[in-house]
């Protein structure tokens, strides 16, 4: 029982040209992958961006034991196959010639639009449906999950500020939130993985009534109630109003509590990826850890068998009911009769925990500071509310929005409101209200902007991240194609590519194969060893 | 969970959340001096910034 296990995390950011409205989204995003990739170029000579090898994406297997007929999906499950930026989307893109030649000639040399990228650091960065997506390396604790998602928002910004160089080229701004509050909404997704051994069932029961209240410590508020966001108030979760169900494998239509999708990126006998698509992007670094640690904890008293017996009458109503009602005291009805408040099924699931591990005597430092971290902020939501806003981004947010309303005598049904609920998000320090905030010193932050930096250019070290990020800063030109389970290397006076799998998470590590990175060895030669 | 039931919800809520600006707006001595730099913040025209903030769908 611990927190360790391996996990990353996945942003779409929201991304927005002020000057050119109506703007297509997927050229916009392009040009943050593209605009990336030249940094990147800049920075090592070679590298243009690795293809991302489609062949062992199954995002049609459900956990259940199913699969989706292909022609019974919706077009934005097939996940599967490279997006292609077709000349209707050119067109649509309206009235911009210049951003189309400036991607398609940029520098007369680089012919083709990258929608896909793998980062030295064992991220992908690529355009997902209608947004710039950053998926992060695997890491093996909440902790350097935390590191490597803030990674994902420095390299999003270095992209964002590149593009503001670029003469006739219209800005790009990019916003780390869940919805435009306009009936759209898009993810921020976090991968668990787990021993197949365990039934989905006790998966789903387990997790339901956790993932319905986990909002509470760490999502990151909304303006706003309903899809459209056309009833009044503030609400504690950004993405609640998007779910209709409870168990399903879509992520973008009917959205379920537990998504099913069955694609384990690993050996498929012994692992299933846990895929949560229920959570809110986090700014703050502590809610980001406190979303990914508690979520740990639970997953081990579920394969322990240990979890909180609970079971909710209407996860998906209680769900949007503890949302919308920021002063915690909504109470929602459990199927043996019993009414709680989300607070009281949180302190059920903390309790648990904290006898679980004084069981299995998990006395490891991480475990010890999520279980503390998570036991002081239900204390603190229990007294006051506000008392947690240096670590909870929502209420952070309604900290501040209720102190400007009333220094301005408005509700939170003026536009000032609404646009801080959008502008909470942007990820410039200058100008996103959270980063306002954290430079006050007041949001807890556990990385400085040195560590994050770091994290940007290199991997983990722990898991295949490592050999994935180490290869590609070390060998370029030879990395032809890469995904989660696989790197494929063109090696010279060979016939094909040497296709080197990597489906065992925790291989490819430093204490691996750093030794034998550090070698430099001529790619050949690096492969034989690898293959030997 | 009805209709009348769920409005009936929401005007308690608004009654709580208004008692709330209340309480968060006494607490910190330093707010003044961060609400005038969220003001110069800000974006310049609040309204066309929401009413330009379109996305796609995503996941």
């Amino acid at each position: 029982m611990s927190v360790h296990r391996v996990m990353g995390l996945e942003t779409e950011y929201g991304v927005l040209a002020p000057t050119m409205p109506g703007a297509n989204a997927t050229m916009l995003s392009a040009q943050v992958i593209n605009s990336y990739a030249a940094l990147v170029r800049a920075g090592h000579g070679a590298i243009a961006g690795t293809h991302w090898d489609y062949t062992d994406e199954t995002p049609l297997n459900d956990a259940r034991g199913f699969t989706v007929e292909r022609a019974a999906a919706d077009p934005s499950q097939l996940t599967d196959v490279e997006p292609e930026l077709d000349a209707e989307a050119v067109a649509l893109s309206g009235g911009d010639a210049v951003l189309g030649d400036t991607l398609y000639s940029r520098e007369g040399t680089e012919p083709e639009v990258l929608m896909n990228m793998v980062l030295g650091n064992g991220a992908r960065l690529y355009v997902d449906h209608a947004h710039p997506e950053y998926s992060s390396p695997e890491t093996t604790n909440p902790f350097d999950a935390v590191l490597w998602d803030q990674a994902g928002d420095h390299v999003a910004l270095a992209a964002m500020r590149r593009i503001a160089t670029l003469a006739g080229v219209p800005d790009v701004h990019l916003y780390k939130n869940n919805t435009d509050n306009k009936s759209v909404s898009y993810g921020a997704h976090e991968n668990y993985l787990m021993p197949r051994s365990v039934p989905f069932e006790k998966i789903a029961a387990g997790l339901i009534p956790f993932f319905v209240t986990r909002q509470i410590i760490c999502a990151s508020g909304r303006v706003g109630r309903g899809m459209l966001g056309s009833h009044p108030g503030f609400q504690v979760s950004a993405r609640a109003d998007f779910f209709e169900a409870q168990i399903g494998l879509e992520t973008t239509i009917r959205r379920p509590i537990i998504n099913t999708r069955d694609e384990p990126h690993a050996h498929w006998e012994k692992y299933r990826r846990l895929h949560v698509i229920i959570g809110d992007a986090n700014l703050g670094q502590v809610s980001t850890l406190l979303r990914t640690g508690t979520t740990a904890l639970v997953l081990s008293m579920i394969e322990a068998g240990t979890a909180p017996a609970l079971e909710l009458r209407d996860p998906v109503a209680a769900l949007q009911a503890i949302s919308h009602d920021p002063t915690l005291r909504a109470t929602v009805e459990l199927v043996d009769g019993r009414r709680l408040t989300a607070l009281e099924i949180q302190e059920i699931y903390a309790e648990a925990a904290a006898d679980h591990c004084g069981a299995t005597d998990a006395t490891d430092e991480a475990t010890v500071e999520i279980q503390r971290r998570w036991e002081e902020t239900l204390a603190q939501l229990g007294t006051d509310v506000f008392s947690a806003a240096a670590t909870v981004d929502w209420v952070a947010k309604y900290k501040l929005m209720s102190s400007y309303a009333q220094r301005h005598q408005v509700d939170f049904t003026d536009t000032r409101i609404a646009a801080m609920d959008l502008q909470w998000a942007d990820i410039r320090p200058e100008k996103g209200l959270y980063h306002r905030l954290a430079e006050r010193g007041m949001m807890e932050t556990l990385y400085s902007g040195a560590q994050i930096a770091h994290a940007a250019a290199n991997p983990p070290e722990d898991t295949r991240a490592y050999f994935r990020g180490r290869v590609l800063n070390q060998y370029p030109e030879h990395v032809v194609a890469a995904s989660w389970d696989s790197v494929s290397f063109a090696v010279p006076g060979a016939r094909r590519l040497e296709r080197i799998s990597t489906l065992e998470p925790l291989r490819g590590t430093k204490a691996l194969v750093g030794e034998l990175l550090d070698r430099d060895l001529e790619i050949g030669e690096f492969i034989a060893s690898l293959r030997s | 969970m009805t209709q009348e039931q769920h409005s009936g919800q929401r005007r308690e809520e608004t009654t709580a959340q208004d008692q709330d600006v209340v309480a968060a707006a006494g607490q910190d001595a330093g707010v003044d001096d961060l609400l005038d730099e969220i003001d110069g913040v800000l974006e310049q025209n609040a309204e066309e910034f929401v009413r330009g903030f379109v996305q796609k769908g995503g996941q």
